[in-house]
């Protein structure tokens, strides 16, 4: 390959015969086909993404209630949002939502990933990997509906739960820290199910004649995981958490349907903070900024871990 | 994996995650169990209590459909079943037929700007739906289209996602097909409806599931585009619903979660693989 520098194109470049043996008929009705297929597709996402995108860039320039004229405000939305105190809680919230339900997302699903690989019968496996997927397909508004009920502080199953062992009942939805605890339960509830099935896919990609190598080398439990399952599943974790993490920042059904995001501002999240300002107070301007500010953090939080995982991540 | 690859040494089968020291086999199943339980309790006992609810003489629980007859008079269930079917059903046939129109062209056919306008698409998928929810609501009101099913469904027909995954899908056929079909004559458009399209239908499947899962259950859309009861989908409806009836009718609440669930269920048993490899597909591009 590298010895001859002379190009041969004549055989190289062989022409394809097909698209010019096609007669001019077909092939304006393929032109056709090209743009009628494209049409809805691309109009919509332009109509209904882009056009947004920009939108919500301009409206966050200015003071707009629907009902009078807008007015130019230049970055006082902005501004704003690092001195309104329910907006800084918000984000703050956001944040510890995040960090607490996602390490606690991808623990859960890679614990019981690595336990379904263990030796039990087929219809035993299935019915497990069944079980912990069932509540993806449940709305979150429903969930969190039921959720309201087990955990209400005076009549919910879990108190009473706790009552029957002894345990102090505990005011669930009705002091923060309580309201905090029911919010990233729900949210994980419903969703490690996701993050198990990417963790499943990823360990059966690990080929097994690793692990029976360092059998032979005497490696076991504890020791393969650190210096085998983990390395080699690395690139999975990088997948899950980015997507756990852009999902866990748009966190809004289960703190609207649970607590309105009370008690105070325990559990208001961004996106609540989005829709609250444009949807009832009229704020359309500050509701785009805190949505493009959202925005960049999900676009900063992807961009930072594909950085960090060129050290950790290890591709084979 | 072959056993005594050594004349005469005879290899003991080597189990993968032996453990030692960790849990014996039979603690990791009932972990497993104690995590189905914690999984599934709360479905099964949402039902159970649906089906129990408090007697009106007695005030105790006792066994009955009194909570499903109460739901439908408590609310207008039917409407909402139909709200929300049509919701599904016409974005579901919408993003499947979108998606397999552009995901097709962008597999077979070669056009000037095509990566350009295939990058375009993949990046709307980047963009946080609530960035984009002040603008749309304002788009969709000056359409006239407030407060209208339709506010739901327009901008649902076109999807980045579909068209990536039905993209794929395309180009895993072989292009030798199309070209046989030419030589027999047929035109473009027939290739496709006769040829391409019903090879698709797996891939057109798992599109039609995801967008079945996530319309049929989605809140924050309907929350903001809906304004009367009479256009309500099911979860704002249900939501509503236990607004309105305090924390005395948990049964009558809970028998509407149940009947939401149904279709549910029926896509979860009948589209299991699809599903789970479609909610998959998007992490290993």
């Amino acid at each position: 390959m590298s010895a001859t520098v002379a190009p041969t194109p004549a055989v190289a470049e062989a022409p394809k015969a097909a698209p010019t043996s096609v007669p001019r008929a077909d092939r304006r009705a393929t032109r056709w086909l090209t743009w009628l297929f494209l049409a809805p597709t691309l109009l919509g996402l332009g109509l209904f993404t882009m056009v947004p995108i920009l939108g919500s860039i301009l409206l966050a320039f200015f003071r707009w209630d629907i009902i009078t004229s807008p007015q130019f405000v230049g970055l006082a939305n902005f501004a704003e949002l690092a001195t309104d105190p329910t907006v800084r809680v918000s984000f703050l919230n956001t944040f510890g939502f995040v960090i607490i339900a996602v390490t606690l997302q991808l623990a859960v699903a890679l614990f019981l990933a690595l336990l379904v690989q263990s030796r039990m019968p087929a219809w035993l496996r299935t019915f497990f990997r069944s079980a912990f997927f069932f509540p993806l397909i449940l709305s979150a508004a429903s969930v969190s509906l039921v959720m309201a009920y087990l955990f209400n502080a005076e009549f919910g199953l879990v108190n009473q739960v706790l009552a029957a062992v002894n345990l102090p009942e505990v005011g669930w939805l009705t002091t923060p820290a309580g309201a905090i605890a029911v919010v990233i339960l729900v949210y994980v509830w419903q969703n490690f199910g996701f993050t198990f099935l990417l963790f499943v896919g990823g360990l059966a990609s690990i080929p097994r004649d690793v692990y029976e190598a360092s059998s032979i080398d005497g490696a076991t439990g504890w020791k393969q995981f650190r210096a085998i399952t983990l390395p080699l599943l690395s690139p999975t974790v990088l997948v899950a958490s980015v997507m756990a993490i852009i999902s866990a920042l748009q966190i809004f059904d289960q703190p609207y349907v649970l607590t309105r995001g009370g008690p105070g501002d325990a559990t208001r999240t961004a996106v609540m903070v989005i829709f609250e300002s444009a949807f009832q107070q009229l704020e359309f301007g500050r509701a785009s900024a805190i949505g493009i500010v959202l925005t960049l953090i999900i676009i900063g939080v992807t961009a930072l871990q594909f950085r960090l995982s060129r050290r950790f991540v290890f591709y084979s | 994996m072959t056993t005594a690859t050594f004349p005469g040494v005879s290899t003991p089968p080597i189990r993968r995650n032996r453990e030692r020291g960790g849990l014996g086999s039979a603690g990791k199943i009932v972990v497993m169990a104690v995590a189905a339980f914690l999984t599934l309790g709360p479905v099964v006992w949402t039902l159970w209590t649906s089906l129990t609810p408090l007697d009106a003489a007695s005030g105790e629980p006792s066994l009955g459909l009194g909570a499903y007859a109460d739901v439908f008079t408590q609310v207008d269930m039917w409407l909402l079943v139909w709200n929300s079917a049509l919701v599904t059903g016409l974005c579901a046939a919408g993003q499947m037929i979108t998606a397999a129109m552009a995901g097709y062209v962008f597999a077979k056919m070669e056009f000037r700007g095509k990566g350009l306008l295939f990058g375009l698409v993949l990046a709307t998928m980047m963009v946080p739906m609530q960035v984009t929810i002040v603008p749309v609501f304002l788009l969709i009101r000056g359409m006239g289209l407030a407060d209208t099913l339709l506010a739901l469904i327009i901008p649902a027909l076109p999807t980045a996602f579909g068209t990536f995954l039905m993209r794929q899908y395309f180009l895993g056929l072989p292009h030798e097909l199309g070209e046989a079909a030419a030589l027999d004559g047929a035109g473009p458009f027939r290739t496709f409806f006769s040829v391409f399209a019903p090879l698709a239908a797996p891939g057109l499947a798992i599109v039609g599931i995801l967008a079945f899962n996530y319309h049929w259950n989605e809140f924050f859309r309907p929350l903001i585009m809906l304004i009367s009861e009479q256009n309500f989908t099911l979860p704002l409806g249900l939501v509503t619903l236990q607004g309105n009836l305090g924390t005395g009718s948990v049964a009558t609440v809970l028998a509407g979660v149940v009947l939401s669930m149904i279709p549910a269920l029926v896509v979860f048993v009948i589209g299991n693989k699809p599903l789970r490899e479609g909610l998959t597909a998007g992490s290993n591009k």
